[in-house]
């Protein structure tokens, strides 16, 4: 609950959307993407976010081939006050995540 | 505490705003593109549609979309799309971009479509230098169609053309377009790049901003390959496709720039102003006083007209001419008309025939599926288009012995040896116009003067201008004789 463990990225991904190719886990530098255990609607794993870890490098919305089943944010300025906002922010990612 | 979440983290990467927020193309999944898992072209889209962002050119971007799986972008890019024929992509870009060169026109092709039936084009537009980005996705492979040889096939490689695998001696050797086109002096910059790794992926963005952005600042030709992996067709999982490319299809077709002349270029001057529309007669030397009179409506037909007629006859009997005299008198009396002629690749002898229409009416097709005049010039022909005649409708037929399969009780017949009668006026290649003339004094709508301005204007010869003008006025007189006929015997 403190500034340092604040992540610089953060990672939304489009259970819909996603057709579970698997580059973007292939392609994350630090590895916070995973397949999902679960099918999504259209039976495909999906990506996921391991929930922290993210530095909002970009790269995995690069190399998704669907306009829009990734989303990356990225920390504004730091904030004294940043810290209860940091893990409800990445819970807040979870949902979308994993539907 | 959402919104805590919104003041913490700003969006940096998301769906580019060229793309639409649905796609509209099938009921469901219209949150999905119709690519396969890992297929590149999602990934390229992408690209392509951050630089549009980027520049903020969306509603000034023509895309043409070419035949292969990206057939369907115009169902996710939003902004303006021509879909071209097989391979025309790049042909129809200059046209466009010709007409409209204030956009920013890219044509988005794959290696099917370019590098094989669409090779001319390519070629042509990348020698003029056309001021477009061509953003060429190479799979090495004929993917949609289900995975058949291509140019860009690499040596050894199986398709379903090539079970055992390309060779070179049967198949030739891949075709290295990029490497091609850096042959010639006027592109202005090519670059390959492949979606291999995070590296090359990045590069590749980089190579299509710089193609969207040679354009904006109105420089010239940019073409980008893009090696781009294709999971479905080569039977590799989408990480493996993307480890073939970088291992396996860039030892063919090596990455880098081939082209790079814009750092000095300055932008292309603009096209010169078309002519205004008025002034092409000028230019083209058909400005005479008889054009500019007989576009004026000279002759109020004294009736209405409505005609359908279909012309048919070998090819060298004059089918064509005879429709043409008269759609060209139907447009000096002032009245709607469309001549459109139907023949095979022979010069002569081969069979031929022209749809015509004349109508008061603006005219809808100019089709003539069920004409009301049906002029035939041959035996063939007439047992062609015999019973399309509607009801009421007339048969005009070059021969006298009317062949009994084709006679029916609701058309009128005029049967005469035509050609015979040409013959006697001094030349059987006349006989069409003999059958025009009874054509016309059977329609009965357009005045001589239009039909000899017509005729003016399509036959030059004097000799052969006299001679039609002769068999025109013996079609008239063979049709008012035959209906006094028909009335003594009545």
């Amino acid at each position: 609950m403190n500034a340092e463990k604040r992540d610089r990225g953060l990672l939304r991904v489009d259970g819909n959307e996603c057709k579970g190719c698997g580059l973007c886990v292939e392609a994350c530098p630090p590895k916070v993407i995973a397949m999902s255990e679960r099918l999504n609607h259209y039976g495909y794993r999906t990506a996921t976010y391991a929930g922290a870890g993210c530095t909002g490098c970009g790269i995995c919305f690069m190399v998704c081939p669907e306009p829009g089943a990734i989303t990356v944010l990225r920390a504004m300025a730091q904030r004294s006050a940043a810290g209860s906002g940091v893990t409800m922010g990445t819970e807040g990612a979870m949902p979308c995540a994993s539907n | 505490m959402s919104s805590e979440l919104i003041s913490e983290y700003e969006v940096i990467h998301a769906k580019p705003k060229a793309f639409y927020e649905t796609y509209e193309r099938k009921d469901e999944l219209q949150h999905q593109t119709h690519y396969c898992p890992g297929c590149g072209h999602g990934t390229i889209h992408k690209m392509l549609a951050q630089a549009m962002d980027e520049f903020g050119i969306k509603d000034r971007t023509i895309l043409i979309s070419p035949v292969g799986c990206s057939v369907f972008a115009y169902y996710y890019f939003d902004v303006g799309n021509v879909q071209a024929a097989h391979g025309r992509a790049s042909a129809v870009a200059t046209a466009v971009k010709r007409s409209r060169p204030e956009s920013i026109v890219i044509s988005y092709q794959g290696d099917g479509d370019l590098a094989a039936i669409g090779s001319a084009e390519i070629l042509h537009a990348a020698n003029r230098g056309e001021p477009i980005a061509v953003i060429f996705v190479n799979n090495a492979i004929y993917s949609m169609t289900g995975g058949q040889f291509a140019p860009t096939t690499l040596i050894g490689q199986k398709s379903t053309t090539t079970p055992s695998g390309r060779s070179a001696i049967h198949e030739g050797y891949p075709l290295h377009v990029s490497e091609l086109l850096a042959t010639l002096e006027a592109p202005m910059y090519i670059e390959r790049v492949g979606l291999g790794d995070n590296r090359q992926i990045a590069q590749a963005s980089r190579a299509i901003r710089r193609a969207v952005e040679n354009q904006v600042r109105g420089l010239g030709f940019s073409f980008i390959e893009v090696l781009s992996p294709c999971p479905t067709i080569w039977r590799l999982s989408p990480v493996e496709s993307q480890r073939w490319v970088r291992e396996v299809m860039e030892k063919t077709y090596p990455l880098g720039v081939f082209r790079d002349r814009t750092k000095d270029a300055q932008p292309r001057p603009t096209p010169q102003e078309p002519p205004a529309l008025d002034a092409i007669p000028q230019i083209i030397g058909v400005a005479d006083a008889d054009v500019t009179e007989h576009s004026a409506i000279r002759h109020e037909p004294v009736t209405d007209v409505d005609l359908h007629v279909r012309v048919a006859g070998f090819g060298g009997q004059g089918v064509l001419l005879l429709g043409e005299v008269l759609a060209e008198a139907g447009l000096d009396a002032g009245l709607e008309v469309s001549w459109l002629p139907s023949y095979g690749p022979e010069m002569r002898s081969g069979t031929s025939n022209c749809h015509v229409r004349l109508s008061r009416e603006p005219i809808d097709s100019p089709l003539v599926t069920a004409p009301n005049v049906l002029v035939a010039m041959n035996e063939p022909s007439l047992k062609k288009f015999d019973k399309s005649v509607q009801a009421g409708g007339w048969v005009i037929y070059n021969g006298d012995a009317f062949p009994p399969e084709c006679v029916r009780k609701d058309v009128h017949v005029l049967a005469l040896p035509f050609t015979q009668i040409a013959d006697a006026l001094g030349d059987a290649r006349a006989a069409n116009m003999v059958m025009l003339g009874a054509l016309l004094e059977i329609a009965g709508a357009l005045p001589q003067t239009s039909v000899d301005a017509a005729l003016a204007r399509l036959v030059k010869n004097p000799r052969f201008f006299e001679l039609d003008e002769r068999a025109l006025a013996r079609g008239r007189e063979l049709y008012r004789e035959s209906v006094r006929e028909v009335c003594h015997a009545g």
